[in-house]
């Protein structure tokens, strides 16, 4: 139980951070993204914000013995840039500048209940459904491929 | 379950930032439902093929100092200027 209150409070507290620095509002990130036009600079300082903080977060938290509700930490102990995740970030990018919206900022913009955001975030889980049905099928053909892919 | 609990608690701070400060949930471009559809499965399929987004790659894994997610994020971040390129420079800003 106290597992999921803490869940739902990083939620929270994520989603506001999120909103504060501005990465719920798709004009912003369109500007961000518009080097050849109104570049707005501005979310680069998220980034630069919460690149050193994780940094620190981590590197305490895998010093300390287990986490607080959790048997371990899952850290992603994959090497190797291939060619999935350049073609997934490539998709990723492209519906980014479009929408103006990365997964975590839209769930949090559902609260605003505008037409748009409910549409993307449908239209985003059906994207997640479409990988998840892809990548069972490709296993039952190349099983080895397949579990490559879905370990995260 | 956690992570319905998270996910949970992210729409409740979007609620909350909703009451407090609407104008933060601003959408602000224009796009027509189809654009936004196309943008959401995108972002979805693009996203579960990369195992990491914005916040896992560009936050989590550089902060891990992670070479995968340099790269992803590189690639996500060109991937989407040339996209607002093209919506905002040949078509005219909305789509």
């Amino acid at each position: 139980m106290k597992a999921l209150v803490a869940s739902f409070a990083s939620g929270v507290v994520f989603a506001l951070g999120l909103g504060i620095a501005g990465m719920t509002q798709p004009a912003k990130i369109v500007n961000f993204l518009d080097f050849a036009g109104t570049w707005d600079p501005s979310l680069a300082f998220v980034m630069i914000g919460a690149i050193p903080v994780y940094f620190l977060c981590y590197r305490m938290a895998l010093r300390g013995r287990s986490p607080l509700f959790a048997p371990e930490f899952s850290v992603p102990k994959r090497n190797g840039v291939a060619s999935e995740l350049l073609l997934g970030s490539a998709i990723f990018g492209v519906g980014w500048g479009l929408g103006g919206f990365c997964p975590g900022p839209a769930l949090t913009s559902l609260g605003s209940g505008a037409t748009a955001t409910v549409i993307f975030v449908a239209a985003m889980v059906a994207g997640m459904v479409l990988h998840k049905l892809t990548t069972s099928l490709r296993s039952r053909a190349l099983p080895y491929t397949a579990a490559a892919v879905t370990d995260c | 379950m956690w992570r319905a609990c998270f996910v949970a608690g992210l729409i409740a701070g979007g609620v909350a930032l909703e009451l407090l400060f609407p104008a933060k949930l601003q959408i602000g471009i224009v796009r027509s439902a189809g654009a936004m559809v196309v943008a959401g499965l995108a972002v979805g399929y693009g996203s579960r093929l990369a195992n990491g987004c914005t916040s896992g790659h560009a936050v989590c894994g550089i902060g891990r100092l992670s070479i995968r997610s340099m790269a992803a994020t590189a690639t996500f971040m060109a991937a989407g200027a040339f996209t607002v390129y093209v919506v905002k420079h040949l078509f005219g800003g909305s789509v």
